[in-house]
């Protein structure tokens, strides 16, 4: 039987991928998925417990979620475009130009 | 039984999709295991009753924000690989691994000491998409109408982004 802590535990999983994805990758286009991956996540908990309350709350807020995701990669991949163009490279140590 | 079945044959996959996304060197590797995964992703609104969610995910995340990421990529030169410098690989595990374990905590914790009573109760008789469209444009009609300026705005800043001086080659850098 699967109960809500099931979906939860994978929705923490899921988000901790995510989470190593971003601290762990240089490479700004690969820092976009992860971030991509913990939205998924979230997702999946809020729909679990809406399933769990028989409530309809949670499956909007995962529909906005989906809203925001989706107009942050077209902003997100606008700006990469044009970083790229500056600097000719997605890496993202190339952005440290404030040395103290 | 079918339930338990398809839940960890789903979540096998997705894991593994995820961690596929997060670790290879590739960008196109990563790209289709990332569609992978939310097409995946997609099987779990099924199996919570929540139908609308899992066409919507299958629409915008495949359909569309995987479309994007496939164009934007063919902006960049893929093929290079960064050299990803990081001090001590362990730190960043045992510190997400942790940080994941207390966001699981917080976020069951307030819930299993609470009676949370529905807000917007699901009715019988009354399918998923319909209830769905009820509550959304009824109790969250304002978001919604936000939400829909929310993505003209990006739309607006991504076209103007993207074709900032479109005309110029990307390839011949020398002669910019």
């Amino acid at each position: 039987m699967i109960t809500l802590n099931h979906y939860l535990v994978l929705s923490g999983l899921l988000f901790g991928i995510g989470l190593v994805g971003v601290l762990k990758r240089k490479n700004l286009l690969m820092l976009f998925f992860a971030t991509e991956i913990m939205l998924n996540a979230v997702n999946i908990g809020f729909t679990a417990i809406s399933n769990h309350y028989g409530d309809l709350s949670g499956q909007m807020f995962a529909f906005f979620i989906i809203a925001i995701a989706a107009s942050e990669v077209a902003v997100g991949l606008g700006l990469l475009v044009l970083m790229y163009k500056r600097k000719t490279s997605v890496n993202l140590d190339t952005l440290t130009t404030m040395k103290g | 039984m079918f339930e338990t079945i398809a839940f960890y044959l789903f979540s096998v996959l997705t894991i593994a999709a995820f961690i596929v996304v997060v670790t290879t060197k590739n960008a196109l590797y990563a790209l289709s295991s990332l569609a992978a995964g939310m097409i995946l992703i997609s099987g779990f609104f099924f199996l919570l009753n929540a139908d609308f969610l899992g066409v919507v995910q299958i629409v915008v995340y495949t359909g569309a924000v995987m479309a994007l990421y496939a164009f934007g990529m063919m902006f960049f030169d893929t093929t290079t690989e960064l050299r990803e410098v990081q001090g001590n690989p362990r730190t960043v595990f045992v510190l997400s691994g942790l940080i994941s374990l207390l966001l699981v905590i917080m976020l069951v914790a307030p819930i299993a000491g609470s009676n949370v009573t529905a807000l917007f109760p699901m009715q019988e008789g009354v399918g998923n998409a319909e209830a769905v469209g009820m509550v959304l444009f009824t109790k969250y009609l304002i978001p919604f109408e936000v939400a829909a300026v929310m993505l003209l705005v990006a739309m607006v800043a991504g076209i103007v982004l993207a074709s900032k001086k479109m005309d110029n080659s990307l390839t011949l850098e020398e002669d910019a």
